[in-house]
């Protein structure tokens, strides 16, 4: 083939090879098949529309994880007080004039209507970049009602009077809609409400002077945000006076690395829907070919060079290609914009990550879908051209030479099948890495797309068996013999429905295991973090008060390296309440007194495959005064964390790290106590949301987080069924009328149009069916490689697999449906077909 | 004429609807106007005139490196007054209604170098103030070295340091300012929109500048600009291209193009001698015509330019010390150092918007 196309283009640049003719011969087929060419279209379309609108996403997300931070003024190193109180605001124009780059920064609490939310101050002239507050302009409308986008005029609406509030669209819902100025408890009133996707829910963002004077706090900060740009040579205590202290951002900034297995996701989805869309291409160009095999060979007969016909063929290809690859940029274009609200949010629910919820165009984006689509129609018709080009000028084109050839094809695409079966199974054995595993996963779905034919000829042909002479037969036998050409489309719809189980099924394990982890995880009742020791003694004692107030449980941690990997130390304090709900994932005997005892520790999954440790290993954790070995007794999971974290004893932790922040506590409190204390405690110390959480709100906010998730996925699910719909109306369509030479003889017999419409669409539930049931052990075999390799060698934590036979018998109607849907148009044309055409077989032989 | 187009991004919500920049548009009221035969005086005039909408303190330089090597230089502080004065409202710490951009760039044969910085006014991060004069955004300054109430405007240090680049230097001159224009009254168009503009283009500076670490002494000639106004340009003007030269040792001559979207270009100058004289030149009496262009990303820009005035003996041809001057700031535009050669050789500054 590579020898064959410079030969093949050589006409295509001197336009006067390829005759006219030839062109107008070869696409006069396609203006007499308008429904074959639009399905071929349509393919390459929706094939290039999924795997670019995937792409479009995560390239945007990537993109911003530049500019991306926590929540705002929570992804940049701060300055704070020591003693936890404000910091006079001279004192940062002081520091701006000497040259750091801080920017002022207000938090506090507003009650409004009796919930309490967190107001952040700040301006947005100074705020690092990486802060990323969007000031361009409400999402669609800026207000004036004219619904066009601001021009930016969301800058000057927020830092001139009369001002604006940004909160999440919850948010704003929760304060009476957007436009309304909101008044606190206090009298005090709130600039007009903007929407914002990008913040999180509970949070209000208004200019620093509007908070200073909603807060009551006028010429104070609550700490100054650094910037990355570096700062001057200026020592900061010689500026700062008294001195600040240096905070570090919660957050660790590895967002790339936490959001990489949703982005992964992703993108093994776009391309397994783009092979599922190439399967289409390949059926539709195939069976084009096949149709035209007598047209070629009149045109060879006619001097035409089989050149010339391979040149034409090209050409058209290409042109498919191109109109298709554009049609498709563009739908994926939409696909991508009408995601990306919930992939912006989802993202930053999850992870914390901040992307817009809008989307940038990038040249490469386009050049890469199309190219895709171009190298995919290439790739689908390459056999077909090679045939052309090699078409015996003599052979009879008869479609039984058609189908015995299909057999012969048949046949090597079992060897095929088996060849890429055993490489699935050899290769997680002999090779290691994420690469290996996106081998395996490849090859078994290719290997199950190939195998699929054989396997529904054997279940037909044992049915057939089965089945009492006569009609029965009949249908058997037909079915079969019609698999050949539907063959491709039943592979789409495989590919379809596993990929669909596979995704679903890592998905459904994902929530269930991370919901009821993070229900065992978050064990305390309540958790929060004061700003510095002495605010964490007051805190203390405060609470030491409160009767309903159990245990004060340590929540802090020092940060070490083991083999140069950053690793958490956290101290366990010894309460039942661990012993009784803390999640393990294996554990030795007595795990919870040896930790108490000082000489086990646990770690995370993460730690155990990095390192290779297991129960009854060594460890020694090296702290800031001297190391100590330890035992390995528990093993936990520690889902999305990039670092890895052991638990020790909180005595040794104290022992090993004496400087460790002790500023992070959860609280075990009475049954039911929890509101009112949170409540109280807010009052009492201002605690923001950030700071001060209840474990039933965190519960809910991850919940939350997965509801968004399933819409995309659930968005992309159905866009891959419909690919695989398409494939299969392609295939009928084309089917039905090459079909009729074996349908005229059984209506001869006496049935009516009728009853062989309906044999025709149970026929086609028939394969559906089967399809769907070979789908189930291959979206499996898919999850299982998603969460058990993929995710293993990507991120270092396992997911158990949880199986849902619903979503699989959900599927499997699906699927059905789909069949019926796709069998609908040949059927009823069939049953509506004029009665000449059938007798017209026994008289027109082909 | 100066990058009152910088302004842009300040006052996002005019320039889409109101012509160029909001520039030339109508929103003037409420703002206080230019006004001819208003006396320019100084100590008073250098600092802030927080009831117009824009102003700015502009300095750029031409620079002879230790190295033996052309530098130019950049120091440019903009005001711009985001709501015009209301006699309903306080306005003062974060509420104020001045804002203030700051743009600094270097200049070699091989590189250049940018960087901008933004403030509001009312909360000590930038601002202008006299007795001594100072004008600063963050610990960019430009201020007077020489303290007390009653110090003189000069001798100044000019400072700025970004990530790759950074200077410190100090200006001094015996000179008085040079009004342009009518006394101080600059016309910028047929239609009557004009500006209050003096210059001080005598300037000798020396200090040390660094780039990527490296510094170099230098020494050599600075010009500061100071124009404040409203409305200084009409709706149709599309750009400028003005240039700052030195002819000779006490001759500083300003020309300046305002391109209409017509074609129907608007040209004049000024020449200004260290006495104190300063001496418009009439529209109509000045040839501007661009000869070479230069490929800056996807734009085109003319880098190479033929400059005529007849009536003083000027036929030059100026060359850009780097052609790749691009400010590549919030709203950018062309800015660097130029030799010119002709009747009269020299050096000067060139500065091109719209393109």
């Amino acid at each position: 083939m590579a020898r064959a196309v410079p030969r093949l283009i050589a006409p295509l640049i001197d336009r006067q090879a390829v005759p006219p003719t030839v062109l107008r011969a070869l696409w006069s087929y396609w203006r007499r098949n308008p429904i074959q060419l639009a399905a071929l279209l349509a393919g390459l379309a929706i094939a290039t529309a999924l795997w670019s609108g995937v792409q479009a996403l995560n390239a945007e997300a990537r993109a911003s994880y530049d500019r991306a931070a926590a929540t705002v003024g929570g992804g940049a190193p701060r300055l704070v007080d020591p003693q936890g109180g404000r910091i006079d605001e001279s004192v940062w124009a002081a520091l701006r004039r000497a040259g750091w780059p801080v920017s002022p920064f207000l938090e506090g609490t507003v009650e409004i209507g009796g919930e309490s939310y967190r107001l952040v101050g700040v301006d947005p002239l100074s705020l690092p970049a990486n802060e990323n507050l969007d000031l361009t302009g409400a999402p669609g409308d800026d207000g004036d009602g004219d619904g066009q986008d601001g021009d930016g005029d969301g800058f000057s609406r927020f830092i001139l009077p009369p001002f604006a509030t940004l909160a999440a669209p919850g948010t704003i819902d929760a304060l009476g809609g957007p436009d309304v100025t909101p008044g606190t408890d206090d009298g005090l009133v709130l600039p007009r409400l903007e929407a914002r996707m990008t913040l999180a829910e509970g949070l209000l963002v208004v200019d620093i002077g509007v908070a200073q004077r909603v807060l009551g706090a006028e010429g104070a900060l609550s700490a100054l945000l650094l910037g990355d740009r570096a700062a001057p040579r200026t020592p900061l205590a010689e500026t700062a006076g008294a001195g600040l202290d240096r905070v570090e951002p919660e957050a660790p900034a590895d967002l790339e690395r936490l959001t990489a297995s949703f982005h992964m996701n992703l993108t093994a989805f776009g391309l397994l829907s783009f092979l599922v869309g190439l399967f289409i291409v390949h059926a539709a160009i195939g069976l084009a070919f096949e149709q035209r095999r007598g047209l070629f060979r009149t045109l060879r007969a006619m001097g035409v060079s089989a050149r010339d016909l391979a040149a034409a063929l090209l050409l058209e290809i290409v042109t498919v290609a191109i109109v298709a690859g554009a049609v498709g940029l563009i739908g994926g274009w939409l696909l991508a914009a009408a995601l990306m609200p919930d992939i912006a949010v989802t993202l930053e629910g999850l992870y914390g990550a901040d992307v817009p919820g809008s989307l940038a165009l990038r040249p490469a984006w386009w050049a890469a879908g199309l190219a895709m689509a171009l190298a995919g129609a290439l790739a689908a018709g390459a056999q077909s051209l090679w045939r052309a080009y090699r078409l015996p000028v003599l052979t009879a084109a008869a479609p039984q030479a058609w189908a015995e050839a299909q057999d012969r094809w048949l046949r090597r695409q079992g060897i095929a099948a088996a060849a890429l079966a055993l490489a699935a199974v050899l290769l997680p054995v002999l090779l290691d890495g994420l690469v290996a595993g996106f081998a395996t996963l490849g090859a078994l779905v290719l290997a199950a797309a190939l195998a699929l034919p054989l396997l529904a000829a054997a279940a037909l042909r044992f049915a057939e068996r089965l089945a009492a002479p006569g009609l029965a037969r009949w249908f058997w036998a037909d079915t079969r013999q019609q698999l050949s050409g539907l063959t491709l489309a039943l592979m789409a719809l495989l590919l379809a429905l596993s990929v669909n189980i596979g995704v679903g099924t890592m998905v459904e394990s994902f929530r269930t295991t991370f919901t009821g982890w993070i229900g065992d995880r978050l064990a305390a009742d309540a958790y929060y973090r004061a700003e510095t020791p002495e605010e964490a003694a007051r805190l203390a004692a405060w609470l030491e008060t409160r009767p309903e107030v159990q245990a004060i449980l340590p929540n802090y941690n020092a940060d070490t390296r083991i083999d140069a990997w950053p690793v958490e130390v956290y101290g366990f304090a010894d309460d039942p309440l661990y012993r009784r709900n803390w999640p393990l994932l294996a554990q030795s005997d007595g795990a919870w007194d040896a930790l108490g005892a000082s000489t086990g520790i646990m770690i995370s999954e993460q730690m155990s495959y990095r390192l290779d440790l297991d129960l009854g290993d060594g460890l020694v954790l090296p702290g800031t005064v001297g190391s100590r070995p330890l035992e390995v007794v528990a093993i936990y999971a520690d889902y999305g964390n990039p670092a890895g974290q052991v638990r020790i004893a909180a005595d040794l932790l104290h022992d090993l790290f004496p400087d460790v922040e002790r500023l992070r506590f959860g609280l075990r409190v009475e049954d039911g106590a929890t509101p009112a204390l949170v409540a109280a405690m807010r009052t009492e110390f201002g605690l923001g949301l950030e700071r001060l959480r209840d474990q039933e709100s965190l519960e809910a906010l991850s919940l939350a987080i997965f509801n968004r998730t399933f819409v995309v996925t659930g968005a992309l699910n159905t866009l891959t069924l419909a690919v695989a719909g398409v494939a299969l109306l392609t295939s009928l369509v084309t089917l039905s009328s090459m079909r009729l030479p074996s349908l005229a003889p059984v209506w001869a017999t006496g049935l009516t149009r009728a009853r062989l419409g309906g044999l025709e669409l149970l026929k086609m539930l028939c394969l559906a069916l089967v399809t769907a049931a070979a789908a189930v052990p291959v979206g499996l075999a898919i999850a299982w490689l998603l969460v058990s390799v993929i995710n293993v060698e990507a991120f270092g934590w396992r997911l158990p697999l949880h199986l849902f036979p619903l979503d699989w018998a959900r599927l499997g109607l699906l699927a059905l449906a789909t069949a019926a849907l796709a069998s609908a148009l040949p059927v009823w044309r069939l049953s509506r077909m004029a009665p000449a055409r059938l007798i017209a077989v026994f008289a027109a032989a082909r | 004429m100066r990058t009152l187009l910088a302004l842009l991004m300040m006052m996002p919500g005019l320039a889409a609807a109101q012509g160029y920049a909001g520039l030339g548009s109508a929103v003037e009221e409420g703002y206080a106007q230019v006004e001819r035969g208003r006396a320019i005086t100084f100590p008073q005039d250098h600092l802030p005139h927080p009831d117009f909408r824009i102003e700015w303190w502009y300095v750029t330089a031409n620079l002879l490196g230790a190295d033996g090597q052309d530098y130019g230089l950049q120091w440019t502080l903009f005001r711009s007054a985001l709501a015009p004065a209301s006699a309903d409202e306080t306005r003062e710490g974060w509420s104020s209604r001045q804002f203030w951009m700051a743009h600094a760039a270097v200049t070699s044969a091989e590189t250049h170098r940018s960087a901008e910085r933004f403030a509001r006014g009312g909360v000590g991060q930038a601002g202008v103030e006299g007795a001594p004069f100072r004008a600063w955004l963050d610990d960019w300054r430009f201020e007077s070295l020489e303290g007390g109430a009653d110090a003189p405007f000069a001798p100044l240090r000019l400072t700025a340091r970004a990530e790759d680049f950074a200077y410190s230097l100090t200006l001094t001159t015996a000179a008085p300012p040079v009004l342009q224009g009518e006394a101080g009254f600059s016309v910028k168009s047929e239609r009557g929109q004009a500006s209050h503009y003096y210059a001080q283009p005598f300037f000798e500076l020396e200090g040390e500048i660094e780039i990527d670490g490296e510094r170099v002494a230098v020494t050599g000639r600075a010009w500061m600009d100071r124009e404040w106004s409203t409305q200084p340009l009409t709706a149709d003007q599309t750009g400028w291209d003005w240039f700052a030269l030195r002819p000779e040792d006490d001759v500083a001559l300003m020309v300046y193009r305002l391109r209409h979207e017509d074609g129907d270009d608007y040209v004049t100058g000024n020449w200004a001698t260290p006495d104190g004289r300063s001496e418009p030149l009439a529209p109509g009496t000045i040839e501007i015509v661009p000869i070479g262009w230069t490929d800056i990303d996807d734009r085109r820009v003319p880098t190479e330019w033929r400059i005529a005035v007849p009536s003083r003996g000027i036929e030059i041809t100026t060359r850009p010390v780097n052609a790749q001057s691009w400010m590549d700031t919030s709203f950018s535009y062309w800015e660097g150092p130029v030799r010119f050669e002709g009747s009269h050789s020299g050096l000067g500054y060139l500065e091109m918007t719209g393109y």
